[in-house]
């Protein structure tokens, strides 16, 4: 059997170093009739080889991003990553330990989360930031019960263009607090602001806008800060952290606490996970803010170190008093986040946003030129924009599928009002010819 | 373990201490409380203005390993925080009794449950007895 | 210790990662307003790339892993992670997938999630599984989220106290309070099991959930499990299954057949993911058919007509989405690839040699610390290290002296019923002389303790640092470096 290493010599050893015959008889606990009296139905285990075939085979009955063409993005961005950040993570020292709990022994991991807890505040322009969360998703949902703690208050007031997944999340999360959500409606690719007005009272914890947003527009944050800080409330901005090279930070706008989606920052799409979900905040609502944080001390010759640190806010010790019941980060993503920005370098990344802009603007202008195609929306945008279509959204999609291009995602699906529109991603990775090979396709 | 329990106060079960002076009571928690909760990183303290019943918390005391909340022995109104205490937590592990006091609250009803300096180390050994 | 990177940082120094823009060049002002454009540009490192490679490579070697050595951390399940794992969940064909690409063109990776639903259904004996939740304590708000939805569905909505064991992990009530319920303790007997009439006593019609390990954070099996099931089922409550454990009874016994109605799993303990110093791990939830409906969206099915896998976002009753996109897929590549290669027969085989490496090691180990409860164990055991404490030998520093030794720590200090635990878990990857040899050093540990207490009191003494003051970190909290 793999990975078991006991020779029959060495089983029957131990066995009688206990003074029993057979493991059998450890199981002796376990009742009658709770014992399954046949054999589990998997299928017969495999060889090393005979299981690598069969995951290949799983593999290729799949169409990868280096098979086709992607101008999509909708929350997962295809990037560069640079070669080095994978070489890093597959030192088994990094991914093969636990949580750090023995700090004596877990200096790398912690010293590493320390590193990237200081890039997500720089990033950010916040002042304290966590060991991470699940994904952006949960770091939103987290953020909107860390301020609700914050407040005392019962209302949430969210942007209709936060990514709809992200929404749902948020919603399941607080299905069972009691909490009122309202919903802010959009107006010409933006968060409609005159609603704002409106919904905002000294009742509400917080409102939450994403930046750029679900239709890639990029959003007046400041202006968010202010109305909600003139109640006494929170701003939670949820950004891609690519944009951050280029787009004023929460911090310079205002948030009291920002998370995100850090899987554009050199992880792999992953059909989805595992991601990054980041979360910084203002300095005195640190101890508000759920998950591991690592913090910096001295050991007892004074030598300085790292330890998971403001632990009494956690589940472990404070229980059902705990603000979340996280126990866990996803350390390895986090470290895969901090190489790539290390890698990259303030000007790397400031070079990325702007690729991503200048390609996105170049496809933009290409594609309104065709018949049959208008920009739907004037709000200036970072790396997706939406284009109204006479032809059907989802013909065109299978025109584009079928010359191996995956175009925009239809948001009808997402916004009823918005059915025949697309939304387009284009990143750094797209060349001008690829671009243009799009325009192409799309024109007929 | 030898602890200190002033005469001149007076203790609650849950280890707080209150020192009652013309309708005023200074509240703070036990020399036995900041020693089994150990290093106190942090305090969390109440809004001065605030009102508060028998019972209510009054804060949370936080160590390293361990968190307390502390619930007030008397109802009325918070006057005055111990400020202090947020910039320097170890004042409560140093001088719970003086430096370390936590609240001042203008006393409407004392709890009937509160016990001597004498009942309250009492209470104490027992627990050392059982531990 | 290694500087910080962003100590190693010069100005002016980068890596060259693009080639320049081919399109029309724009300067930024261009494309957007003055007030929403950057001003402060983040202070992130600048290096070359060997500094960052050696930066990282050497932090690496400050760490401990299980590539590295023992790491008995009870709870934990620190089995051997196989490589196979790591360049299954590499293939382009699994890493490179855009979640909303077409799904005719993802029908291997469905193929997969699916199977491996099925297969974790068939070893928990429950109906249904989602693998959305990305962590263990994910699943478990999960699984609390459908228990209530399951009730409210049934019109009974004044339960709301769930029912946790006193040697429960501190995730079962924190989970609880988020989903609007209180907890009840429920003390354990003498043996460590669960006190019936304490439970008899605690049901009623407000209980939602019982949650439970079994085996349980003891690493006893709760034999008087078919009763506990009663007594809550019959008060109308439901039994969530913690799976942390499931280690110790795979093709021996399941939770379904037990009586649980949820379960949830962790595929970076029993199913050999690793744990990535911290995560990302995967928690999928089981769920008998009577929570089927109530399962996170979408949900993977299998169209038997068109012959086709498929994300199923019809669900009306579902609990909504618990976090974006379908779960930690890479993280199932690595347990499903593990699931290929043990096969039904191997993984009774991994509990069975999981269980003889902790019942070997509890009993060489029982010579020199107390074992509270009497074997057999499961998968891992609780001693505690209480006779040292006259001497002033505490259980952290035994822990810390393991350190010296070149060994993990074990859990200390949990369950939290039993005084100065140790939570030894080897699991079933470790061979004989590993064992032995941890036993020997535990020995010697303990023969430290009585004639040399301060050798303990002062461990480690051999690590890249020493003890580090946890109480100057909170009191005074450095969270970030700062630019001087």
């Amino acid at each position: 059997m793999p990975f078991l290493p006991h020779t029959l010599e060495e089983e029957q050893a131990m066995l009688k170093d206990m003074g029993i015959c057979t493991i059998e008889e450890l199981f002796r606990d376990i009742p009658e009739q709770l014992r399954l009296k046949r054999k589990l139905n998997l299928p017969k285990g495999l060889s090393e080889k005979a299981a690598w075939d069969e995951v290949e085979r799983l593999a290729h009955r799949n169409k990868d991003i280096g098979q086709y063409l992607c101008f999509r993005g909708a929350g997962a961005y295809e990037h560069y990553q640079p070669k080095a950040v994978k070489h890093i993570l597959s030192r088994s020292e990094f991914y093969t330990a636990y949580t750090p709990y023995q700090p004596e022994v877990s200096q790398g991991t912690l010293q590493a989360i320390f590193e990237y807890q200081t890039c997500i505040c720089e990033l950010t322009g916040m002042d304290v930031a966590n060991a991470s969360h699940y994904d952006g998703a949960t770091a939103l949902a987290e953020a909107a019960l860390m301020a609700i703690q914050i407040s005392r208050r019962k209302k949430l007031v969210i942007s209709s263009l936060v990514h709809p997944e992200y929404r749902e999340t948020l919603h399941t999360y607080l299905s069972r607090r009691g909490i009122e959500i309202i919903m802010l409606p959009s107006e010409n690719g933006l968060t409609a602001v005159a609603e704002l007005e409106k919904v905002l009272t000294t009742e509400v914890a917080a409102v939450i806008v994403q930046n750029p947003n679900f239709l890639g527009s990029i959003e007046n944050l400041a202006f968010f800060a202010q109305k909600i800080h003139e109640k006494g409330g929170l701003l939670i901005a949820c950004v891609d952290p690519v944009s951050l090279g280029v787009l004023a930070s929460p911090g310079e706008c205002g948030a009291d606490i920002a998370v995100g989606e850090g899987q554009s920052l050199g992880l792999p799409l992953s059909l989805g996970g595992p991601y990054l979900g980041f979360m910084a905040c203002k300095e005195k609502y640190v101890r508000r803010m759920p998950g591991r944080i690592v913090g910096k001390t001295v050991d007892r010759l004074g030598r300085e170190g790292f330890v998971l640190t403001l632990q009494a806010r956690e589940q472990h010790i404070r229980r059902d008093k705990a603000g979340s019941n996280i126990c866990s980060n996803q350390a390895l993503c986090a470290l895969a986040a901090t190489i790539y920005l290390a890698l990259l370098g303030p000007r790397g990344l400031r070079e990325v946003g702007k690729q991503c802009m200048e390609k996105s603007h170049y496809a933009s202008e290409l594609l309104v030129q065709l018949p049959g195609i208008s920009l739907a929306f004037t709000a200036p945008f970072f790396q997706e924009f939406v284009v109204k279509t006479q032809e059907s959204a989802v013909s065109i999609n299978q025109r584009l599928w079928e010359a191996g291009i995956l175009g925009g995602l239809d948001l009808g699906r997402y916004y009823p009002e918005l059915k025949n529109h697309l939304l387009f991603c284009v990143t750094e990775m797209r060349t001008k010819e690829e671009i243009e090979r799009l325009v192409e396709v799309i024109g007929g | 373990m030898n602890y200190q329990y002033p005469d001149n106060l007076k203790y609650t079960e849950d280890h707080e201490w209150i020192l009652e002076k013309e309708g005023k009571g200074i509240v703070g928690i036990t020399d036995y409380a900041q020693h089994s909760l150990g290093d106190i990183v942090f305090v969390e303290l109440p809004e001065p203005g605030q009102k508060v019943k028998i019972g209510d918390s009054l804060g949370v005391v936080e160590s390293v390993k361990a968190v307390s909340e502390i619930y007030a022995p008397c109802s009325g109104t918070v006057r005055a925080v111990n400020e202090n205490l947020l910039a320097d937590p170890a004042l409560l592990n140093d001088e719970p009794y003086a430096a370390g006091w936590i609240a001042e609250i203008e006393i409407e009803e004392l709890s009937d449950k509160l016990l001597t300096a004498k009942e309250y180390k009492f209470l104490i050994l027992e627990k050392a007895e059982e531990g | 210790m290694e500087k910080l990177i962003f100590e190693k940082s010069v100005e002016g120094r980068h890596g060259n990662y693009l080639p320049p823009s081919d399109v029309p060049v724009k300067q930024i002002h261009e494309l957007i307003p003055e007030e929403l454009s950057r001003k402060k540009a983040p202070l992130l490192p600048q290096l070359t790339e060997v500094e960052v490679v050696r930066h990282y490579t050497r932090l690496s070697q400050l760490n401990y892993g299980v590539d590295t050595g023992f790491y008995p951390l009870g709870s934990c399940t620190m089995k051997y992670n196989p490589k196979i794992n790591e360049d299954a969940a590499n293939l382009n064909g699994f890493s490179q997938l855009h979640p909303y690409q077409p799904v005719e063109s993802v029908q291997g990776a469905l193929e997969l999630m699916y199977k491996t639903q099925e297969y974790l259904a068939e070893i928990t004996g429950m109906d249904a599984f989602t693998l959305q939740p990305a962590a263990g304590a994910h699943g478990e708000l999960t699984g609390l989220l459908l228990i209530m939805a399951y009730h409210a569905a049934r019109g009974d909505f004044q339960r709301d106290k769930v029912l946790v064991p006193d040697s429960a992990h501190g995730t079962n009530p924190a989970s609880a309070t988020l989903v609007g319920c209180k907890i009840i303790e429920i003390p354990s007997k003498e043996n460590g099991e669960v006190d019936l009439e304490a439970l008899k006593k605690a049901v009623g019609e407000d209980t939602a959930a019982l949650m439970l390990t079994n085996p349980n954070t003891l690493g006893m099996f709760e034999t008087q499990i078919i009763e506990i099931a009663e007594i809550v089922h019959q008060a109308g409550g439901l039994l969530y299954y913690d799976g942390a454990n499931m280690n110790a009874i795979m093709g021996y016994a399941r939770p379904g057949d037990m009586g649980f109605d949820v379960v949830h799993l962790n595929l970076h303990k029993t199913f050999s993911a690793p744990h990535g110093g911290g995560g990302p791990g995967a928690g999928p939830v089981g769920v008998k058919s009577c929570l089927e409906p109530f399962l996170p969206k979408p949900v993977i099915s299998y169209n038997q007509q068109t012959q086709n896998y498929y994300f199923d976002e019809e669900r009306s009753q579902s609990i909504g989405r618990m976090k974006a996109f379908y779960g930690n897929f890479g993280v199932v590549v690595k347990a499903f690839t593990y699931l290929l290669m043990m096969g039904g027969d191997g993984l009774q085989e991994v509990s069975a040699k999981a269980v003889l490496n902790a019942n070997y090691l509890m009993n060489l180990l029982s010579k020199h610390y107390e074992q509270p409860f009497a074997g057999p164990c499961k998968h891992e055991f609780v001693l505690t290290s209480s006779p040292y404490k006259g001497n002033e030998v505490r259980t952290l520093d035994i822990a810390k002296r393991l350190l010296d030794y070149g060994f993990h720590a074990p859990t200390i200090y949990f369950p939290l019923i039993v005084s100065e635990a140790l939570m030894i878990e080897p699991t079933e990857t470790e061979n004989k002389q590993t064992l032995d040899e941890f036993a020997r050093v535990m020995a010697k540990i303990a023969q430290e303790a009585m004639e040399n207490p301060k050798l303990l009191q002062e461990a480690p003494h051999n690590t890249p640092v020493s003890r580090l003051d946890e109480t100057q970190a909170a009191r005074k909290p450095v969270l970030r470096w700062k630019a001087e």
